[in-house]
């Protein structure tokens, strides 16, 4: 087995015991660490592929920012345990076969229709000049447009989130 | 000529020993100067009883702490109570791995870089090596289950996730000249002479806005003083180390010591051309002064962060949001902006 094998297994089985345990723990901020987990695993499998740029945005961007922010919210309404009711009994029962089959099909159907062939390590150009160019001439409208639709979200996020307009006399407006 | 597979790895293993066993020293050492700076700047002595100069008051702290009984409270989340100071320290010095103290030099033929790793992206893998260190103190705050952390602990997520823009944002100015992500490749750009005597670094180069917007965002990065609310003394006890005693406490100084040199580093590698200085002598000096300015450097900003510390009060908590949203940010666009255009034309 070349080292490059053995990492691609590590990192995905780090990756899917995170992904197992995301569901298997009841506290919300184990939960939250346990996708980190992942985050950081899934940036290891790219840095295997040879696109280190996408594994260092991967870090600081999911990991890094936004699972701080999940962090931040889990402290800040102070979570607690989940509670275990008969909802989410039916949930598993139904949930975990269901994910099973689902799970089952999609990798049935990807090696079917796929010329199963690894793709050899940095065979793919992933260095930060080739993903510029590409981001800036060949698919620059995409991602301008991508910028505009996640400032809108920004924008209705801060309208949904800022205090309701109040009257002169200080009541709150329905 | 690349080095065989062997050894590479046991130049390896000796970078690192040699690079952390220094680093581990200097973070020692620096707290010795800031007591010993911020001494004198209120008039009083520092450590003066153990050594001369109080010199081997580190040593002393050290025992202390290792000796001290290691407390846990009996209400904390435990798991993550432990692993928090972990989380902070080990972070904080992996992000030295990247960072290049000189030129390469040879023997018997073989090229060895002055660095542990030359990674061509090695400047996002300290921003995204730093980016994780906020889950340390992050979760010490949450896991103590007491009001003053936890109140830490949120106050430096917010900060470090609001500064953090801000940083990378400063640097991209740096980036868009020099065309790298490779610290070494970002050195050697800065290296020659504007007219023979001004050196050619970044910082003479159009880029002192970006400095200062690096400046002040690495201060609140390592929730330095006037950034220090995620340990405001005066409101919070101590902030998110309030439960922590012994060696665990001695992991959150050493990692927000660690924090500062590494920011010293890479504002000297970025701004201020690294290692280039004036070389003269015999040919074994040569080698040695390229470190020798590094470390001038990097010493300059660690007194720089003191001097702050020893002046400055700290901000209100509204006033750190207003500024690093409304102030910081925009100024960082704008210079990326501005550097954008001028290296376009």
């Amino acid at each position: 087995m070349s080292v490059h094998l053995i990492l691609f297994l590590a990192f995905g089985a780090v990756c899917v015991a995170g992904a197992v345990n995301l569901l298997a723990q009841r506290h919300p901020i184990n939960g939250a660490l346990s996708l980190i987990a992942v985050m950081a695993a899934l940036a290891g499998e790219y840095l295997l592929l040879g696109a280190e740029f996408v594994a260092a945005v991967q870090v600081i961007v999911y990991a890094g920012a936004i699972m701080v922010l999940f962090v931040f919210t889990i402290m800040l309404l102070n979570a607690g345990v989940e509670e275990r009711t008969k909802d989410s009994r039916v949930a598993i029962l139904l949930g975990v076969p269901g994910v099973l089959l689902g799970g089952v099909l999609v990798g049935w159907v990807v090696l079917r229709h796929s010329g199963t062939e690894a793709v050899p390590a940095g065979a793919l150009p992933g260095d930060p000049a080739t993903i510029g160019q590409l981001l800036f001439h060949e698919f620059l409208l995409p991602f301008e447009i991508t910028s505009v639709l996640i400032l809108i979200a920004i924008m209705g996020a801060v309208v949904l989130a800022g205090k309701p307009a109040t009257s002169p006399a200080g009541k709150v407006e329905e | 000529m690349a080095l065989p597979i062997w050894l590479f790895i046991l130049a390896s293993v000796i970078k690192s020993v040699i690079v952390l066993g220094v680093l581990l020293t200097a973070v020692a050492y620096t707290v010795w100067l800031e007591r010993k700076v911020v001494g004198h700047m209120q008039n009083r002595w520092g450590p003066t009883r153990v050594g001369p100069f109080g010199l081997l008051q580190p040593a002393a702290d050290g025992l202390k702490f290792i000796f001290k009984e290691d407390l846990t409270p009996p209400h904390v989340y435990k798991p993550l109570f432990i692993a928090a100071p972990m989380i902070a320290l080990i972070f904080a010095l992996t992000s030295i791995s990247v960072v290049p103290f000189g030129n390469s030099f040879t023997i018997h033929g073989y090229t060895i870089p002055l660095q542990i790793t030359d990674v061509n992206t090695g400047l996002l893998l300290i921003l995204g090596i730093t980016s994780i260190g906020v889950y340390g103190v992050a979760l010490a705050g949450w896991s103590s289950n007491n009001k003053y952390s936890l109140l830490g602990g949120l106050r430096a997520s917010a900060q470090m996730v609001s500064y953090e823009i801000s940083l990378g944002l400063s640097l991209v100015g740096v980036l868009i000249m020099s065309g790298s992500f490779s610290l070494r490749a970002i050195v050697d750009a800065q290296s020659g002479h504007f007219w023979g005597f001004i050196p050619r670094w970044n910082i003479f180069h159009g880029q002192i806005i970006g400095f200062f917007c690096y400046l002040i965002a690495a201060y609140a990065e390592t929730n330095r003083i006037p950034f220090d609310l995620p340990e405001a003394e005066t409101e919070l006890v101590a902030g998110y180390h309030t439960e922590y005693s012994a060696m665990k406490f001695a992991m959150f100084f050493m990692a927000e010591y660690t924090n500062m040199i590494t920011v010293a580093c890479v504002a000297t590698l970025l701004f201020f051309g690294g290692w280039h200085g004036p070389l003269f002598g015999p040919p074994l000096v040569r080698v040695i002064l390229p470190l020798f300015w590094f470390a001038v450097k990097i010493f300059a900003f660690l007194f720089l962060y003191i001097w702050v510390r020893g002046t400055l009060p700290r901000f209100r908590y509204d006033q750190l949001m207003a500024f690093g949203w409304k102030f910081l940010l925009p100024l960082a666009l704008v210079n990326l902006i501005a550097t954008a255009i001028a290296v376009a034309w």
